[in-house]
This record gives structure tokens, C-alpha cells and sequence, in this order.
């Protein structure tokens, strides 16, 4: 379970969290919505340990553990994985090799994970060196392929994404949270959702990841406040129609 | 020969054009006594673990010869594949005629006195030459090594790829655990024939009061093809080079590879030129500095001389722990039509991506290891994959000691 308790966040002198309260279950996944600047990358940056993200006030606990002062790959090792929207070049760092040091040390079929995301012209290339908004995606969920973390952060899964792969990206990021039908056919729904453990928070803009990943709550994020929690559909057709400002509103 | 002694008398003063002054004085260029050995196995381990870490394997496994040198006496010296030779120079300039046909014809004698000393105090080198169409399956591998304290090394070498041939040479230079100072002056002349194609990789492990002036120019024909890789990541008093290569035949190809870590109380200057002197000629320098203390002034020259070449220099420079990178690209486009182009960098290791790979489950020093190691990773296009893994060990080897 990660629980986060009346979280202040500040980014160099601005205040970028207020009183942040969320909590996501085992086996829950959420969606964060919010307009730009909102705060929703902050969180998840808080989240994962940047330390430039300074904690000013409150708590994170992931797996009982208190996490709010512990370093990034502590987190990592805890079971907290991201999706970055830009995460930056490693000159001379193949793809190949980022996938294996995600696999930490199990032994992963990097090769047969690179094909399944129509990734393996990219393996030998240095990773995030010239890759479009689409690739980087890609790349970004082939490294939770192999890490397979239980807690698993996704910031813009889908922005820069052509048509063509959306599928793909959206039935991969299902299948990390347990949410997909393929796997274990052999159990039925509801034992599937039962034994359903890894936990996801998404952000989205668009909202087109919800055509391919159900999720068990929606949330916005306005002006580092976080609320109006409720079912992720509906508060994506308010946010449609009302735009953020009246939908956060409609839950005070 | 009269006329070389001569020219070399008259330059023993002259100091070089840049680099700190050595006064060649305070070593002793004194004969040094070493036996053959006819069996490498038979060296001593404490030279033989040296010679490793400069890519010499004593166990000959995959080499396709070998030459070594001890202080002023060769201890070893044969080849083991039909279409190459490796001999001693001081018996190839007494026993063959072509040799003396290119003794001195790209270095001159009178440049400095570092090449004057070589001259007059010639203590051998070798000549690695692989005959016309020959094709090496395996490098030669060749090692100057320092043994005696406050020895002056002056070695020549020639390397020839006669025309079609392919040769690769390793060439690893080191010191005994023992020696404290040293001077190492090496000359080396490079011909690439028509159509032959030379990998030249030389690996540097000197120890801290060890001063090294090499000397190199080499000449590429039509369409022939020279790869120069230079690594040089352990402590070193003072190196300075500058080699130059020309390009002189239609298509002919120059691609400079150099990895220089400069640990505190080193000063490297190190620099590459490459004139392009024939139509289509293509030409490369690549370097990759780090430093964690030391001083490293990363020089490159490319000269473009006729229309329709390309060339290209690239220098980056990473400051880990204090320490100076002085990066002096530069280009000359002498006609219309030339295409060359440089980039510098110096910066520092980039905190994001740190995180990035702390994110995945790396601890700092990890992750920072893992930059590093991409930093000086380099990929050298036509370089056999038996030398690329060669390279990726040594660099692996004292990456280790970067952090």
C-alpha cells in the first residue's frame, strides 16, 4: 500500500504540493488528471525520491515503510518504478544494458521483452539518444518489463504516441498492473482481481489510456490541491465538458 | 645515414614546439642487459601481470606475433602467420635494404631533440610489416617496457601494411612494479599501402615520474584505411604527443580514437592531426577526456587540402574531481568545397541522469560508474570485434580505478 498523509511539497521556493492525501490499495490503480502546472509530475517525482522535490511537511509510507527521506534507489528497491515522460540521454548506455540493470540481478529475456514492444532495432542504440516521443514510451515500459515493480508511476503514457502503437502501450501498461484477460486465462474475473496486487498511478491529459486500462478511481490535481476522487470516467466527461476548474467545484 | 647522425648532433638541443621541457640529462640511456626469451611463459609474473593490463597477453592466445622490448634489449621477437614479419629494427636496418627506405622518411630527425636522441642513442623498436595481401586473423602484439629505475628508452618503429594487406597491432606500453622514473621516446612511422587497411591500438600504463615523448606521422594511400586508437588512463608525469597523418591517396580513410583520464599530478597533452592531401579522403578524431585531478590539453587538427573531403572532430571532456581539460579543436579548409566540422565539450556528469538509473535500482556510485563507463565507450566502426573487446577490457580494467 502506498500511503501519503498531508504531503507539502516545495520545488526551489515554490510551494508545488499542499496537503496531499492519497491512498492506493494493493492491486488499485488510480488516475491523476489535472491541467499543466498542476502539480501531477511534482507528485510523482515526490514520489520517486527526486531530492529537489523538498518534503516540507507530512509522510509517504510505501509497504509500511516510512519512505518521505529515503533515497531514490531505496525506493526503487522497495518496489517503486517509473514510466518518465522525458527522461534524459546516457551516451554510451545501450538499451540493451538499461534493460538488464532494471532486471537488477534477475536474469531477463531482454531480447524476447524488446520484440513484444517492437523494440529490438533499438537495443544496441545508446538509450534515449534521438528517440521520438513515441520510442521513448516504448523504451520506458520495456525497463518496467523488467523490473516489475509493484508500485508503478506513469507520467503521459500515451503523449507522443502515433495511433498505431497506443494499443500497444495501452495493453502493456494493462498487463504490468494485472489488469489485462490474457494472462492466467485459466482463473476467473474475480479471482484474477482478487490476486491482483501491483498498484499504478497514471497521469493523463487526454484521457485515451482509459479506453485500454480500467482503473478503480480518478482523482485531479489543481494548484498542488489534490480532490474530487471519484470514478475515472466520469471525471474524465466533467473535465470534457465542464473544463478542470468547475469539476474540482463539483466535489467540494 | 653520416648525413642523419648529423642532422639529429645538430638538433639535441632543440626544444619541442609544445610540452613541458625534459632535461634528458638526469636519465641514463645506458644499454641495459635483458636475455631473450624465447618462451613468454617464462617471464617473470610481476612484469607478466604488467604487461596484461597494457593488452599484451603472454599467452599468445590469439596474437598472431609478438615483439618485446625490456628497457634497452629486445627479449622476444617473432611472428606466427605466413605474410607478416616482426623484427627487431637494428637487425632489419643491417639486413634488409627496403628497411632503410623508411627509416626517418615520415619523422624527421631534427623535429626535436627527442627525435635527435632517438637517433643517436637508437636503443631497436620494431618493425611490423604484413607483405602484400596478407590478411592478419589475429593482431601482433608489441610491448616497450620500462624496467630499469631512471632509465631513457629511445626506441623506432616502422609499421607497414604493404598494399591489400590487413594488420592489426595491439601495442601495450608499462613499467615494472619497481621503477620509479623514466623517460620513453618512441618513434613510429606509419605506411598504409593501396588498398591495405591498419588497426593501430596502443594502450599507455606508465607510473607516476615516468616522462613519454612518442613521435608518430603516417601515410595513407588509395584507399587504404587507418585506425589509431590511443588509451592512456593511468598516472604519467608528463606525456606529450601530436601524431600527424596524411592522406595522400584518392579515397584514403584516418579515424582517431583517443580515452585519457588524467589523474591528479598528471599532464597529458595529446593531440591528433590529419591532413587531407587527396580527393574523397574522409578523416576522424574522436576524443573522450576525463579528469579527476590531472591536466589534460586534448589537441586535434584537420587540414583540408583539396575540395570534397570530409572530416570531422569531436573532444569531450568530463570533470569528475578537480583537474583542468583544455580542448583545442581545430579546422583548416584550404579550398572550395571542403566539409569539416568540430564539436567541444566539457562539462560534468549530469545529476538527472544519475537519478535515471538510481530510479532503476542503481546506488549512486553505480550509477555514476555506469556514465562514466558510456562516456568512454566508443564505437570504432571496422574495428575487429576481438580488439573492440580488447579495448572494452583495459578500459574496464581502469575505469574501475576512475572513481
Amino acid at each position: 500500500m502506498l500511503l501519503i498523509e498531508d504531503l507539502q511539497v516545495k520545488l526551489g521556493e515554490r510551494e508545488v504540493l499542499r496537503h496531499i492525501d492519497l491512498q492506493i490499495n494493493p492491486g488499485e490503480t488510480h488516475i491523476l488528471f489535472g491541467p499543466n502546472g498542476s502539480g501531477k509530475t511534482s507528485l510523482l517525482m515526490t514520489i520517486m525520491g527526486y531530492p529537489q522535490y523538498r518534503v516540507t511537511a507530512g509522510k509517504i509510507t510505501f509497504k509500511g515503510v516510512d519512505i518521505t527521506n529515503a533515497p531514490i534507489n531505496e525506493r526503487s528497491k522497495l518496489g517503486i518504478g517509473m514510466s518518465y515522460q522525458r527522461p534524459p540521454t546516457v551516451n554510451g548506455l545501450k538499451t540493451k544494458q538499461m534493460v538488464q540493470i532494471c532486471g537488477g540481478d534477475r536474469k531477463v529475456d531482454t531480447e524476447g521483452m524488446a520484440a513484444r514492444m517492437n523494440f529490438t532495432d533499438f537495443l544496441e542504440r545508446d538509450i534515449n539518444a534521438g528517440f521520438s516521443g513515441g520510442e521513448i514510451k516504448r523504451s520506458e515500459l520495456l525497463q518496467l518489463m523488467a523490473q516489475e515493480p509493484d508500485l508503478l508511476l506513469f507520467d503521459e503514457p500515451e503523449s507522443g504516441v502515433d495511433l498505431e502503437n497506443i494499443s500497444l502501450i495501452g495493453s502493456t501498461i494493462s498487463k504490468l498492473l494485472q489488469r489485462d484477460f490474457q494472462t492466467q486465462p485459466g482463473k476467473t474475473q474475480v479471482q484474477r482481481k482478487k490476486e491482483r496486487t501491483k498498484m499504478g498511478l497514471i497521469i493523463t491529459h487526454t484521457g485515451f489510456i482509459l479506453d485500454y486500462v480500467t482503473a478503480d478511481k480518478g482523482q485531479v490535481l489543481f494548484n498542488g490541491v489534490l480532490s474530487c476522487s471519484n470514478n475515472p470516467t466520469d471525471i474524465f466527461n466533467c473535465i470534457k465538458v465542464m473544463g478542470y476548474e468547475e469539476c474540482v467545484k463539483c466535489a467540494i | 645515414m653520416r648525413n642523419l647522425s648529423e642532422r639529429a648532433r645538430e638538433a639535441r638541443d632543440k626544444k619541442a614546439a609544445i610540452g613541458p621541457d625534459v632535461d634528458l640529462a638526469t636519465f641514463t640511456a645506458e644499454p641495459v642487459r635483458h636475455d631473450y626469451v624465447p618462451d613468454l611463459k617464462r617471464l617473470p609474473e610481476k612484469d607478466r601481470l604488467r604487461m596484461i593490463q597494457a593488452g599484451i597477453d603472454t599467452a599468445e592466445s590469439g596474437r598472431s606475433g609478438t615483439y618485446i622490448q625490456m628497457d634497452t634489449a629486445v627479449v622476444h621477437s617473432h611472428a606466427r602467420q605466413e605474410g607478416l614479419e616482426v623484427i627487431p629494427i637494428k637487425e632489419a636496418l643491417k639486413k634488409y635494404e627496403w628497411a632503410r627506405e623508411y627509416y626517418w622518411k615520415l619523422v624527421s630527425v631534427d623535429a626535436d631533440k627527442y627525435t635527435a636522441a632517438a637517433e643517436l642513442h637508437l636503443h631497436d623498436g620494431y618493425v611490423i610489416r604484413a607483405l602484400p595481401g596478407a590478411k592478419a586473423v589475429w593482431p601482433v602484439q608489441a610491448c616497450l617496457y620500462l624496467d630499469k629505475d631512471n632509465i631513457s628508452q629511445y626506441v623506432h618503429n616502422l609499421i607497414i601494411a604493404e598494399e591489400g594487406s590487413e594488420l592489426h597491432v595491439i601495442t601495450g606500453c608499462a613499467t615494472s612494479p619497481n621503477l620509479k622514473r623514466g623517460l620513453h621516446v618512441g618513434i613510429s612511422e606509419f605506411f598504409v599501402k593501396k588498398n591495405a587497411k591498419l588497426s593501430f591500438t596502443m594502450i599507455h600504463h606508465w607510473a607516476e615520474e615516468v616522462m613519454v615523448r612518442p613521435r608518430s606521422v603516417g601515410i595513407v594511400e588509395e584507399g587504404g584505411l587507418f585506425l589509431n586508437n590511443y588509451i592512456c588512463m593511468k598516472p604519467v608525469k608528463s606525456l606529450q604527443m601530436y601524431p600527424t597523418t596524411h592522406l595522400v591517396g584518392k579515397g584514403a580513410v584516418a579515424r582517431f580514437y583517443s580515452i585519457l583520464v588524467g589523474t591528479p599530478g598528471s599532464e597529458m597533452d595529446v593531440g591528433g592531426r590529419i591532413f587531407l592531401e587527396a580527393e574523397d579522403t574522409r578523416a576522424e578524431i574522436i576524443a573522450r577526456a576525463i579528469t579527476n585531478g590531472g591536466k589534460i590539453i586534448n589537441r586535434g587538427d584537420l587540414i583540408g587540402e583539396v575540395a570534397g573531403v570530409k572530416a570531422h572532430l569531436e573532444c569531450k571532456g568530463l570533470i569528475l574531481n578537480g583537474g583542468i581539460i583544455h580542448a583545442i579543436p581545430e579546422l583548416q579548409g584550404k579550398v572550395d568545397g571542403v566539409e569539416m566540422s568540430h564539436e567541444a565539450a566539457v562539462g560534468k556528469i549530469a545529476q538527472e541522469e544519475i537519478m535515471y538509473l538510481m530510479s532503476r535500482g542503481l546506488s549512486e556510485e553505480e550509477a555514476t560508474s555506469t556514465i562514466v563507463r558510456g562516456f568512454l565507450s566508443v564505437d570504432i566502426p571496422g574495428l575487429p570485434p576481438q580488439l573492440k573487446a580488447e579495448i572494452d577490457r583495459a578500459v574496464d580494467l581502469s575505469s574501475k580505478d576512475v572513481m
